[in-house]
């Protein structure tokens, strides 16, 4: 059985537990910060079994990869508490259950995975992808089942990953451009966090973006607006690579405004936390999110991830910013989409 | 024979009348698994006086009539067990009236639901009516006779509550009109405050008179309409998620689904809830309503809602089209369903009876059940899905619904729109003084027996 490697000694030497203090969904001091986080290393109970709402935050703050949110998930699961409803959490463990039925594209070296969602692959044409677009794999049988964090269902996770990891072994690829940042996250974090060794190369696909665009250079015009941009709460498992956006929307001519919540305080869409908790503190965090997109007067919202562009786009319009993805903006900088039409 | 058929050509014409195989054997059948029965002629009137003649041709010469909406109801009401002339009323399709104010409508009794709602989307779109989860081409005058349901029913009840009057062709060949067109041009009461007799023509199935024109209520259709489903895996939470919803008094419709196809429903307990609003501010308010009220289930992490944007635009469609496509899983394009009027409280006992059965009969299964009046009742439909080319197939769903309808009279539900071998048991377990009632009323309405024998048949 695969094992999270958690070193319980690390976060009982830690100087300041970053990872909770400066979680924004649960108030503590610093010394019942210290202290919870050590009861979960223990495995005792801990009010973090039941207040923790899945942002992934306490992934990046910890400064030495310590993994305090898989371990929470795994803690979860071992003590049987449900983050979301029993229901919705089987519901999505059916939904995402492996039938045969994944698309495999025609595939080189190269493949490009959009996981479970059709609409990333549907983005993910034009010349930007120009030879890629038929390398697509989509389908339960190569999806990252990350999302099963949320519901604090690692022995799902440890089930399915293997066997994703070992579809794309025997595809033969040398690399993958993970289209969700939750595919880059599995392969580049997660994975390691559970000592399951990746057959491929992942790409991040902001830094193919990037590739991309600096070999379409001369076709590149500045976009010359101003945006702010909504950071998945899979960005946290990959905190290196939100540097990477901020270059993309550079490169694009995208001028991103100032905001309260952007780096590492970035909040939450809401989608998950409806789901598991209610409406409540999901509207209460959309709302401060998107009044603090609107004070900067910015034109667009960049979205990473399409179900946070599902979950808050219609939201976002409401406010008078246009909802964008960070792929249909690169189109628009290479004259694609026309400018206004998102 | 050669006599009717000149007779029926003289009323209505060579065109609308047919004794050819073709359209016989079209006429026979509907798409349930009932065997199929010929009847002798089709005929398609336009007008009542003309089914009125029809009538009185047949009581003369003592010939069945059955008359016919769009034959969707699946239960072979339209199967002329003892042949005869069949009536579509299809022809009858003009919407004569709509009163604004008083929000009705009257419309002839072949008149599609379709018609009636694009009619009204276009002339009237603040106003809308009761649309049952059927194709566009069913009729409003078949659905209220048969006491149907439809996207009002939650607030209002069945859709023949909805009705404000009517006109039938009696079996002897009178037109009567019933409620206040009875007594003046308006059709706003089916009988209030005059003895309701529209009791005398409502779920009999069309054994005591031909509808030639319906009155039916219209309500306001508002401008934004809205989704939520509610999910658990606890059928026996079903009841009380419903009393906590009923209770808000804000609902537009509510159902209740559960079916192992796809993945992502098995297991689970599925409670649609819509509602509607003029404003999204009103939408958001019902919204937190609902939310507020299943919260507790929510901390208990018994029930939850799921994410619904992907599937809404499927949710909201008038008439739905899952029906038709469950029709499909197996191939052929056969469904069956048995739809009990029935408690709420008894819906762990109903799920538990289907999955059962579907287990029995290797069948493929669906369970839906619609809230009725705020949750006075339910209509729980068993639903089975069968390949038409599999006759095998066909024999066991048509064992399990027999099988279901005695469950229900053993729950003491009434059996919905039942077939005649079930309004056979229906009649059997009745208290006996309201089958001589029964008997009695239909001998004095169609004392010649013409009206679609073998329904309703003490």
């Amino acid at each position: 059985m695969l094992a999270l490697r958690h070193d319980p000694e690390i976060c009982k030497e830690c100087p300041s537990p970053r990872c909770l203090l400066d979680c924004q969904y649960m108030e503590m001091g610093e010394e019942e910060a210290r202290q919870e986080i050590l009861k979960l290393a223990r495995g005792e109970d801990s009010r973090l079994l039941k207040d923790c709402v899945t942002c992934y935050g306490c992934e990046e703050y910890c400064p030495y990869g310590n993994h305090p949110f898989f371990l929470i998930c795994e803690m979860r699961e071992k003590k049987g508490i449900y983050t979301a409803p029993r229901p919705i959490t089987n519901q999505w463990i059916n939904m995402t259950q492996m039938q045969g039925k994944a698309l495999v594209g025609k595939l080189k070296d190269v493949a490009l995975s959009s996981c479970v969602l059709p609409s990333l692959g549907t983005m993910a044409s034009g010349e930007i992808f120009a030879g890629l677009s038929s390398s697509m794999v989509l389908g339960a049988e190569f999806m990252c089942p990350a999302v099963h964090t949320h519901f604090a269902k690692m022995s799902v996770l440890k089930e399915r990953l293997p066997i994703v990891l070992g579809n794309f072994r025997r595809l033969g690829v040398r690399e993958l451009i993970c289209l969700h940042d939750e595919c880059y996250g599995t392969f580049t974090s997660l994975a390691q966090a559970y000592g399951m060794e990746v057959p491929f190369e992942p790409v991040y696909y902001m830094d193919f973006l990037l590739r991309r665009l600096e070999e379409l250079q001369e076709k590149l015009r500045p976009l010359e607006l101003s945006v702010v941009y909504q950071r998945p709460c899979s960005n946290r498992w990959i905190p290196r690579k939100h540097a990477v956006a901020k270059k993309l929307l550079d490169m694009l001519g995208a001028r991103l405004m100032e905001r309260t919540y952007q780096d590492d305080n970035s909040l939450c869409c809401g989608g998950i936390l409806r789901l598991i908790g209610g409406y409540k503190l999901s509207d209460e965090v959309q709302r401060r999110n998107i009044e603090d997109m609107a004070r900067t007067g910015a034109e667009y919202c960049v979205f990473n991830c399409p179900a946070c562009q599902e979950t808050l786009g219609p939201k976002v319009a409401k406010a008078g910013l246009k909802p964008i993805h960070m792929i249909d903006l690169c189109k628009m900088a290479l004259g694609e989409i026309p400018k206004g039409e998102v | 024979m050669g006599d009717i058929l000149d007779s029926l050509k003289e009323i209505l014409g060579e065109r609308w009348v047919s004794n050819r195989p073709e359209e016989l054997w079209y006429y026979s059948r509907d798409p349930g698994v009932l065997e199929p029965h010929r009847p002798d002629y089709v005929v398609a009137p336009q007008t009542p006086e003309q089914v009125q003649r029809i009538v009185q041709l047949a009581a003369r010469e003592r010939v069945p009539l059955v008359p016919m909406g769009n034959a969707m109801a699946l239960t072979g009401l339209v199967i002329p067990l003892r042949g005869g002339i069949v009536v579509d009323m299809k022809r009858m399709n003009r919407i004569l009236e709509v009163n604004e104010m008083a929000r009705y409508a009257v419309v002839e009794g072949g008149t599609s639901q379709g018609a009636l709602k694009a009619y009204l989307q276009e002339q009237y779109p603040h106003l809308r009516h009761s649309l049952p989860d059927a194709p566009a081409g069913t009729t409003i005058a078949a659905n209220v006779a048969l006491h149907g349901q439809g996207r009002l029913t939650q607030q209002y009840g069945f859709n023949s509550e909805m009705v404000c009057g009517l006109e039938i062709v009696l079996p002897t060949g009178e037109i009567c009109r019933v409620g206040s067109p009875s007594l003046g041009p308006h059709w706003f009461s089916r009988g209030p405050a005059l003895p309701d007799l529209s009791g005398l023509f409502l779920g009999w199935l069309g054994t005591t008179g031909i509808i030639t024109k319906v009155g039916l209520r219209l309500y306001p259709n508002k401008r934004f309409r809205e989704v939520e489903i509610f999910v658990t895996d606890m059928p026996e939470l079903v009841p009380e998620v419903i009393y906590r919803l009923t209770h808000l008094e804000l609902l537009e419709d509510m159902t209740v689904w559960f079916q192992p196809k796809p993945l992502m429903f098995k297991d689970n307990y599925h409670v649609t809830i819509y509602f509607t609003g003029d404003s999204q501010e009103e939408i958001e308010f019902k919204r937190k309503m609902v939310w507020d009220a299943l919260q507790e289930f929510m901390d208990s992490k018994d029930g939850g809602f799921m994410v619904v944007d992907p599937l809404k635009p499927r949710l909201l469609e008038m008439p739905q089209r899952s029906v038709a496509e469950f029709a499909d899983v197996p191939r052929g394009g056969g469904f069956e369903y048995s739809g009990p009027i029935t408690l709420v409280e008894h819906f762990p006992r109903y799920a538990q009876k289907l999955v059962e059965l579907a287990g029995k009969y290797d069948l493929l299964y669906a369970g839906t059940a619609r809230v009725i009046s705020g949750g006075h009742a339910m209509m729980f439909a068993i639903s089975f899905a069968f390949n038409r080319a599999d006759r095998a197939m066909m024999e066991r769903v048509k064992a399990a619904m027999d099988e279901a309808t005695e469950f229900a009279l053993q729950m003491g539900s009434i059996p919905w729109k039942p077939n005649f071998m079930e309004q056979k048991m229906i009649l059997q377990k009745m208290d006996p003084v309201t089958r001589g009632l029964i008997q009695s009323v239909r001998r004095l309405l169609d004392p010649n027996n013409i009206m679609n024998p073998g329904n309703w048949e003490v």
